[in-house]
Order: C-alpha cells, then sequence, then structure tokens
C-alpha cells in the first residue's frame, strides 16, 4: 500500500483529494463527515465579506447532462458564494481544524476587488489557523455581474495586484484559482506568480446552458421562465482541463509552479492524470456531488494500487512526469507512420468503423459482401477515429510502420529519423537544416 | 387432507388468481427509462445484420436511435412504414432465431439489444393515442379482393388501402386477425391485443371486412375474379394433419390448434376444461404453445414427446427452454402407435424412434405414458384452394405472391417461400400488395 501522504506548498494531507470549494465544503457537518470518509483536505465553500451574506435562488440551481443511463456526464450550476455569514463560516472552520490538525484546510475567499476588503478579511482568516487561501476568480455567473469572480479572473492586472495584497496581509500560502473562460489560461497564470502567489488551482466552472426546456422556450434550470448560464463541471470538462493544467505546467513563465488540478476527477485514473500532467493535489466536486464522500476510499485504493504496481513511492515521484511529452504540434514526429489493423477474432462486425471513415474520413476500410472489415493500407492515414467508435476495446490498433518499410499509400520509404513542421519542405518558415 | 386431483379434463383446477397470473404477458412492456437504457445499447450497426435478419426488414437502428432521442412515436412511424402488424410481431416473433439472433451484440456478448421489447415501446406509445398515422391516397377506383383477415390479408389490404384502390376482405371467422386472434399464445398478446391491433389497422379507411364469408362456401373465387380487379388469398394453413395411431377415437383426443383456439376465445379460464395427464405430439411452436398453455391451465403433468432429436425441432431452443421452465417436460425420438382406453383415454403407447442416414426408423422398443387428455399438433395444411396451383401443400407463387391464375395473388402460410410466421405472413402480404398495385397502375 503506497504512501498517499502529499506535501503542497508545505501543506501536509494524507492523500492529495481534496474536496474543492463548493456545497460539499458548505459547513461545519459536511467537511466532518467528509474528513470522517477519508479526504485529505478541502477547500471551504467561498466567504464573502463581513455583512449580510449573497442570497440564492430559490428554484432549481443545477442542470445536467445525461450520459447512457442518466450517468452525469456534465452539471452546470447558477449557486454563488456562501450563503451563510462570515462569522459562522470562520468559527466552524477553526473548529474544524483544531479537531483535523492532519487534513489541509484551505478558506476560499471572493471580496471586492479593493485592499480595504480584503486587508479586512486575511487577518480574520487567519485566526481560524487555515492552512492557506484560495482566490476565487474563477465564478462566472451571478459575482461576476457584481465585478468580483471570474470578472477579475479575466483581467491578469488585476489578479497580480490581489495576489500582491494577500501576500502582505497574510503569511500563509495564498493559492489562486483560475477561471477557464479566457482565452489563454497562462497569462493569469502569469499574473499570480508575478504577484507573488505560491500556486495555481484550476479549472473553475465553464460558462454553459445544459439544456433548453422547448416547451417553456427557456434554458434550464429555469426559475420561473426565465434561465441564466451557469457554471459547468464534472467529467465533460476533464479535458479541457487536463489541457489548461498542462500548459501552465509547461510553459516557461510559470514553469515549477505548484498546481491543484480541478475538473472532472471522478476515478483515481483522473486524478493519475492531472498529476503526471503537473498537478500535486487535486480538487473534486461533482463526483462528490453525485456519489457522496466515500467515493475517496477508490480514489486512495486505485491510486496506491497503480503506485505499488509502478513502483512510486511517494506521488512527488510522478507529478509532472507527463509535462516533457506535452510539446506544440510542430514538433510531432511527421516520419512516424502508422496504420490501423483490425484484429479480426475480436471483431464483431457492426461496421461503424467502415461507416466512419467511409462517411466522413478517408474511404479506407473496405466492406466483403459476408461483412469482413479490413483497413485499405494505401488510403490510410492512421486518423483513429475508427479506434474510437469501434464498440470493442483493442479490436483496431494503431500499428507503427518500421523503418524501411514501404508506406503503400505514399509510396514513400518510412524514415527513422525525426522530421517535423519546423523542417518540412512545405513551410515556407522551415529552416534549412545546416 | 387435500382431495385428490381428479381424472378427465375438468375445469378449473386453478384459482382464477393464479390463472391470471400464468397468462400474464409473456414479456412485459419496457417502461420509459428502461426503454432508454435498452436502446443505448444499439451501436447502429452499418448494413445492420438485425435488419437482414427481419423479415419485414425494418430499420432497426434507426428506429431504436429514434427512442433514444426521446421519439418512440417516430420510431413506431419508421416500423410501421415496413410492418404495420409491428406491434403482433414485436410480441410474437421468435427474435431469437431473428434479428435479435442476428445482433452484434449476441455475438459479442450473448446479449443482444432487446429489439423486440423496444419495437413494442414504439408501437404501444404511437397505438395508446389510437390515431392512424398514415393517409389514404385518393381513390383510384380500383377493387380488391382479400381472403382470410390474418397477417397476410391485413398487410396486403392495409398497403393496398394506403395507395387508394378499394379493399373487400372476405373472411370466414367471426374476427378478423387469423392466428393472431385463434392462435398465438394467450400469454404472447393479452389484453385483446389482436382485435385491437385489426381495429386500429383498418382506420386508414377504404377496407371492409366481411365476416362468415368462406371461399369455396359463401363466395367462389370465380365470382371474386370477375368482380374484382385482383384477388389476394391470405387464407394460411386451415387443414390438420392427421395421426395415425391405432384406436385413435377416443374421448379425450384433440387438435391442439382447436384446443388454443378455444382457450383464446374463452373469457374467464375457469371455464375450460384441460386433463391431469396430458401428452401433446408435435416439435413445432402449435405443440410447444399447447404445452404451455395446459400446464398454466393447471394439468399436473404435461409431456410433449416429438418423434426427432432435439436440433430437428421447428420450435427454437429459446421456446423449448420456455417450456421447461413452464414444467413441460420434453421428451424425442419417440412416437405415438396406439391409443389406450375404453371410450376415454387412459394411456398413450410409444414406440422409441432412431435418427440415422436412411431417416427415422422404428426401433421396437415401446413404452406407455398415463394420459387422460392429448393433443395432436402435427401440422397444419392448407384447406380450400378453389383450383389454384398448389405444389407440396403450398400455393405456387413467383415473384411478389403472383400464382399460376390471372388477377390471383397469395401470401402468408398458405403460399410457397415464407417461415410460416406471423413476420413472413407480413412481408409477403405487403410484397404481393406492391405487386398488385404496380400491376393496376401500369
Ligand atoms: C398455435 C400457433 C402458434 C403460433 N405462434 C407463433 C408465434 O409465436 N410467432 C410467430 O411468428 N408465428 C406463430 N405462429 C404462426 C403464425 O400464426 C402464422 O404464420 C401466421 O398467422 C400466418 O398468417 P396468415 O395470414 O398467412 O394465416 P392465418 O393467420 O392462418 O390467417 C388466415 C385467415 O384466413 C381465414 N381463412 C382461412 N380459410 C379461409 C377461407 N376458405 N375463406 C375465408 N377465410 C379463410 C382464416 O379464418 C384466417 O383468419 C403460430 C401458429 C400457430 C398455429
Ligand atoms: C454547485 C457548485 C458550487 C460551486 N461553488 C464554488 C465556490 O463557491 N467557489 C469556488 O471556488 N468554486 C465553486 N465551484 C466550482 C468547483 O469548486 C470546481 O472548481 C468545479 O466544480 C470543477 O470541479 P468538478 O468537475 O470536480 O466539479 C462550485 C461548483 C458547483 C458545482
Ligand atoms: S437535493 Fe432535492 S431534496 Fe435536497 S434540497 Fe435539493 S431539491 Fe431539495
Ligand atoms: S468498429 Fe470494430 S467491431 Fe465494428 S466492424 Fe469495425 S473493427 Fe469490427
Ligand atoms: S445488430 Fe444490434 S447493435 Fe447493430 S443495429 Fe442491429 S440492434 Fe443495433
Amino acid at each position: 500500500m503506497a504512501d498517499l501522504t502529499t506535501r503542497f506548498l508545505g501543506i501536509e494531507s494524507p492523500n492529495p483529494f481534496w474536496l474543492a470549494s463548493a456545497p460539499p465544503t458548505d459547513k461545519e457537518y459536511n467537511v466532518r463527515r467528509a474528513f470522517e470518509a477519508g479526504w485529505g483536505g478541502v477547500v471551504w465553500k467561498t466567504l464573502g465579506a463581513e455583512g449580510p451574506p449573497v442570497v440564492n435562488v430559490n428554484g432549481p440551481r443545477y442542470g445536467v447532462l445525461h450520459g447512457p443511463d442518466r450517468r452525469v456526464l456534465g452539471l452546470n450550476n447558477i449557486e454563488l458564494i456562501t450563503d451563510r455569514d462570515l462569522e459562522t463560516n470562520l468559527e466552524e472552520m477553526a473548529r474544524v481544524k483544531a479537531d483535523y490538525p492532519d487534513r489541509a484546510l484551505i478558506a476560499s475567499i471572493m471580496v471586492p476587488c479593493e485592499e480595504a476588503a480584503w486587508k479586512a478579511i486575511l487577518p480574520r482568516v487567519a485566526e481560524t489557523n487555515a492552512d492557506g487561501i484560495e482566490l476565487n476568480f474563477g465564478c462566472p455567473h451571478g459575482m461576476s455581474e457584481r465585478g468580483m469572480g471570474s470578472a477579475v479572473g479575466q483581467v491578469p492586472e488585476y489578479i497580480e495586484m490581489v495576489a500582491r495584497w494577500c501576500k502582505q496581509y497574510y503569511d500563509r500560502p495564498v493559492i489562486v484559482k483560475l477561471t477557464p473562460n479566457i482565452t489563454d489560461i497562462r497569462k493569469p497564470a502569469e499574473a499570480a506568480r508575478r504577484g507573488g502567489a505560491d500556486a495555481v488551482s484550476l479549472i473553475n466552472t465553464i460558462n454553459s446552458i445544459t439544456a433548453v426546456d422547448l416547451d417553456r422556450m427557456a434554458p434550464e434550470p429555469t426559475i420561473d421562465g426565465k434561465g441564466s448560464h451557469g457554471g459547468y463541471c464534472g467529467p465533460a470538462v476533464k479535458p479541457i482541463a487536463l489541457s489548461m493544467v498542462s500548459e501552465i505546467a509547461r510553459a516557461e513563465a510559470t514553469r515549477g509552479m505548484p498546481i491543484s488540478g480541478i475538473g472532472g476527477i471522478t476515478t483515481w485514473r483522473d486524478a493519475a492524470e492531472f498529476m503526471v500532467l503537473g498537478a500535486g493535489t487535486v480538487q473534486v466536486c461533482t463526483a462528490a456531488m453525485t456519489y457522496g464522500f466515500r467515493i475517496v476510499e477508490e480514489l486512495c485504493a486505485g491510486l496506491s494500487d497503480w503506485m505499488d504496481e509502478e513502483g512510486y513511492r511517494s506521488t512527488a515521484d510522478f507529478v509532472g512526469a507527463a509535462v516533457p511529452n506535452v510539446t506544440d504540434w510542430k514538433n510531432l514526429n511527421l516520419n512516424y507512420v502508422a496504420k490501423a489493423r483490425i484484429d479480426q477474432s475480436l471483431c464483431i462486425k457492426c461496421g461503424r468503423c467502415y461507416t466512419a471513415c467511409e462517411d466522413t474520413s478517408h474511404q479506407a476500410i473496405a466492406m466483403t459482401p459476408d461483412r469482413v472489415f479490413e483497413v485499405i493500407d494505401a488510403e490510410c492515414v492512421a486518423c483513429n477515429l475508427c479506434v474510437d467508435v469501434c464498440p470493442v476495446e483493442s479490436c483496431i490498433d494503431m500499428v507503427p510502420m518500421a523503418p524501411g518499410s514501404l508506406d503503400p499509400r505514399t509510396g514513400r520509404v518510412v524514415s527513422g529519423e525525426h522530421g517535423d513542421w519546423t523542417t518540412h519542405p512545405n513551410n515556407p518558415m522551415a529552416q534549412a537544416a545546416e | 387432507m387435500p382431495a385428490q386431483p381428479q381424472t378427465g379434463p375438468i375445469a378449473g383446477r386453478l384459482p382464477a388468481e393464479t390463472l391470471a397470473a400464468n397468462f400474464a404477458d409473456l414479456h412485459p412492456p419496457l417502461s420509459a427509462h428502461e426503454a432508454r437504457v435498452a436502446a443505448d445499447r444499439c451501436y447502429f450497426c452499418h448494413d445492420a445484420p438485425c435488419v437482414t435478419a427481419c423479415p419485414t426488414s425494418i430499420d432497426i437502428p434507426l428506429f431504436i436511435r429514434e427512442i433514444q432521442a426521446g421519439r418512440p412515436e417516430t420510431a413506431a412511424r419508421e416500423i410501421f412504414e415496413a410492418n404495420i402488424l409491428g406491434g403482433i410481431c414485436a410480441r410474437v416473433c421468435p427474435t431469437e432465431v431473428l434479428c435479435e439472433g442476428a445482433c452484434v451484440r449476441e455475438a459479442a456478448e450473448g446479449k443482444p439489444v432487446e429489439i423486440g421489447l423496444l419495437q413494442r415501446h414504439a408501437t404501444d406509445s404511437l397505438m395508446a393515442r389510437q390515431g392512424h398515422p398514415f393517409t389514404r391516397a385518393a381513390p383510384t377506383g380500383r377493387r380488391v379482393a382479400v381472403v382470410g383477415a390474418g397477417p397476410a390479408g391485413l398487410a396486403c389490404a392495409h398497403r393496398l388501402a394506403r395507395y387508394g384502390h378499394e379493399v373487400v376482405i372476405y373472411e370466414g371467422a367471426p374476427k378478423p386477425g387469423g392466428l393472431n386472434e385463434y392462435g398465438i399464445a394467450a400469454y404472447k398478446a393479452v389484453d385483446d391485443f389482436a382485435a385491437r391491433e385489426a381495429a386500429w389497422i383498418m382506420g386508414i379507411g377504404g377496407i371492409e371486412v366481411r365476416h362468415g364469408q368462406w371461399l369455396g362456401r359463401e363466395v367462389t373465387l370465380e365470382a371474386l375474379r370477375a368482380e374484382y380487379d385482383a384477388v389476394f388469398l391470405g387464407i394460411g394453413l386451415s387443414g390438420v394433419n392427421d395421426l395415425v395411431v391405432e384406436n385413435p377415437a377416443l374421448e379425450g383426443v384433440h387438435d391442439a390448434v382447436t384446443f388454443i383456439s378455444a382457450l383464446r376465445q374463452t373469457r374467464d379460464l375457469t371455464t375450460l376444461p384441460i386433463g391431469r395427464e396430458v401428452v401433446v405430439i408435435g416439435g413445432g411452436m402449435t405443440a410447444i404453445d399447447c404445452a404451455v398453455q395446459a400446464r398454466a391451465l393447471g394439468a399436473e403433468s404435461v409431456t410433449l414427446v416429438y418423434r426427432r432429436g432435439r436440433d430437428r425441432m421447428g420450435a427454437s431452443r429459446w421456446e423449448q427452454d420456455l417450456a421447461a421452465q413452464r414444467g413441460v417436460r420434453l421428451l424425442f425420438e419417440a412416437a405415438p402407435v396406439a391409443l389406450e382406453g375404453e371410450g376415454r383415454l387412459t394411456g398413450v403407447v410409444f414406440e422409441r424412434m432412431a435418427e440415422g442416414p436412411e431417416g427415422l426408423r422404428p426401433t421396437g422398443e415401446r413404452f406407455t405414458l398415463p394420459a387422460d387428455q392429448m393433443f395432436r399438433a402435427v401440422g397444419q395444411r392448407i384447406g380450400e384452394t378453389s383450383g389454384v396451383e398448389t405444389a407440396h401443400g403450398k400455393v405456387v407463387t413467383q415473384g411478389c405472391g403472383r400464382t399460376t391464375m390471372d388477377k390471383v395473388w397469395a401470401g402468408g402460410d398458405c403460399a410457397a417461400g415464407g417461415d410460416d410466421l406471423t413476420v413472413t405472413a407480413v412481408a409477403q402480404g405487403r410484397d404481393a400488395a406492391e405487386d398488385i398495385h404496380g400491376s393496376l397502375t401500369e
């Protein structure tokens, strides 16, 4: 059983699995039960400034995208930050931290973009003995209309400024939570680093409308006949989050900056994927909201078994391990040639590969009258579409051609040398090899 | 001490509640959610083998996709376009040897997409609205006589009516539906489905049904050919094959089809007599249905005896297993040679048979099964044919149901080429209608 103990910004937690700032971490009752269930840490539901708290809608606040059998693939919400008053939250945080000193407890904060507001709240948070703070610059709905959340997160200069205030008035780690509702995720991350933030966490939710009610002619969730865009999360956002994490992990300006990965993490494998792309811890929301706190048992057991199999002694051994292999398209080896190969013993003759290739790709799969499907090497560009649509795992394989063999599609001999776009003859910008 | 079960066919062996349970829907309908889940399993295959395996070539992947997209009624239209009796077919088709048997997921995991149940979900959804989904073309003034209101006749009549031709169905029996009404096992078509479906099909308009009109009695083929532009024969197999045994004329010996027909027409099953020890002779669907329903009525033991081996049985393996699950004993390679009893049947004497390269051969070894009731289910044959050419007990047809007699088409069980299944009867009726339409509009 591998040791999952994780150190992130000097904060130790028994495992890298934290609950993201959201309803699962909204109050003492939830957080105590989460810790009892085994979660390594929590980011408390985002706190607002002193005074009357925000209010939430009193109708549906979630919309959903279902997969087969009503499996939750994506969730969207129009919930705001905590709607309980600051004092209550702070008292509860202090009590919970005192009772669970071995767990990470991070305070998430969103107050107006004014120095006074941050200066006022930070000492209060420090008194709870929380291990650090996370600045919520991500919430894409409601709060952004009031100049907070993603409205700040979309302006790198604001991020830098607020991060600097936080480092000035607070002496524990500062994490900046990024909004994905931006064109280039590296810009806010760079700003956070410039402002002195210790880490970034990402992603927060994505602007979305999950569905439209065709009877009421209104987006869902619908409140009294109207709907508003909400924040999207859950398994559907994982690919977007993974890419954003990897961009920050490999960019020169942000390389080495600790990352807490968030977005669609549902199983240990999702978590491992975030971690090898550079995340030191991961945060989970939708999966917990769908299945409850107990999923942490599967997350821990799965990750630990995988680590044992691979010989990793601690999470630090593999965090970032895949980052060197994330590159720009222009560096991909254009001399690498593969061909799809159908394993006839596994093929169930559904013909999906045929339709996909025939209708929308390269007409590289042939069908015999008795419905045997074979790849035509002279046409196959190895696009992988057939592999993706085939219902049988491992039935179609992408087999690399050995250097020296003849590619029947191009009539050229497969080269063993690396050759990419930067030196390709068709590239007008190519630098001639010296 | 409980009373000794009585011998001899008697009524009321089981209380009404038990009978209701025994005759309940064999495959209860899917709920909307179950249907979505089942529909999600379909791969939307290219050149789908399930479609090839459906005698009416329903576009199965397309209709399943429509269910998946939340439009079961759109799916039903797709089904009815190919097979207007898609409702009964969803209930009675031996899907294990047709569409589901060919489904790629049967090959992959032994668990096919539940095509039959999905088809039922779609067709039920549409029929529940009672609206007929098609509109009739403008009347053409051409008139066609259809003989027999079974699946073949109904499918033919509907397609012709859609094209605007005027159709008169001549049916001997008092109700339409053919074997859907009088033959199919009760638990496959509950809640009077056959009658409801026939009435719903008539919703197209332009079809008149005349009951009590037997061809060869009330009406002649000559007269029909003279009066109409075309005649379609969908008269099924109304004769019953005989069983050659010693001492055949005992009380307690019946034809299976007569028994099933009576069962189907009995409202209160507590009034239907059944034996205590029942023997069924035969190996087809009729034999299986007869045996299962005899058990369901309360027969203490039911033994189905087939003269050949299991593999040669006409009933599918699925049907055989159903019978076994319902407590029917299946005996193979034995043929009845004599009936025992004085006035009333008391036993059936069998001889063991051996199947070799030279055919079926009696072994001389005999045994007796006690029986107070026996059903013959050794095949049906064609009845009245009014001079239309037949061969091997079927009306000879070429192409789409054309007989060798001018202006006369035939389809369904009475015609050559089908599998004696509801769905093949529908396909033949439909295709004959297309051919008739073609010849009328030439
Ligand atoms: C007991 C039993 C169980 C079966 N179970 C199944 C099953 O589970 N699944 C399946 O697919 N198939 C089953 N079949 C077969 C299926 O019922 C037939 O293949 C199908 O009904 C044939 O349709 P048809 O229209 O050709 O004939 P029929 O259904 O036999 O209809 C013929 C019609 O013509 C009428 N008719 C006959 N002679 C005349 C005449 N001289 N004048 C006027 N009218 C006449 C009859 O009254 C009847 O209405 C079963 C058959 C039997 C006997
Ligand atoms: C109902 C709901 C409320 C949320 N509230 C907050 C919040 O107050 N502060 C915050 O930083 N993120 C909030 N989030 C975003 C989550 O913390 C997380 O970033 C996002 O859901 C992506 O992770 P997931 O795919 O595991 O759900 C909320 C998410 C949901 C679903
Ligand atoms: S989960 Fe259901 S029951 Fe619970 S608060 Fe929400 S709407 Fe009410
Ligand atoms: S998609 Fe896969 S299973 Fe289907 S025909 Fe192609 S190779 Fe065979
Ligand atoms: S063969 Fe099975 S999976 Fe393929 S289209 Fe037909 S029902 Fe769907």
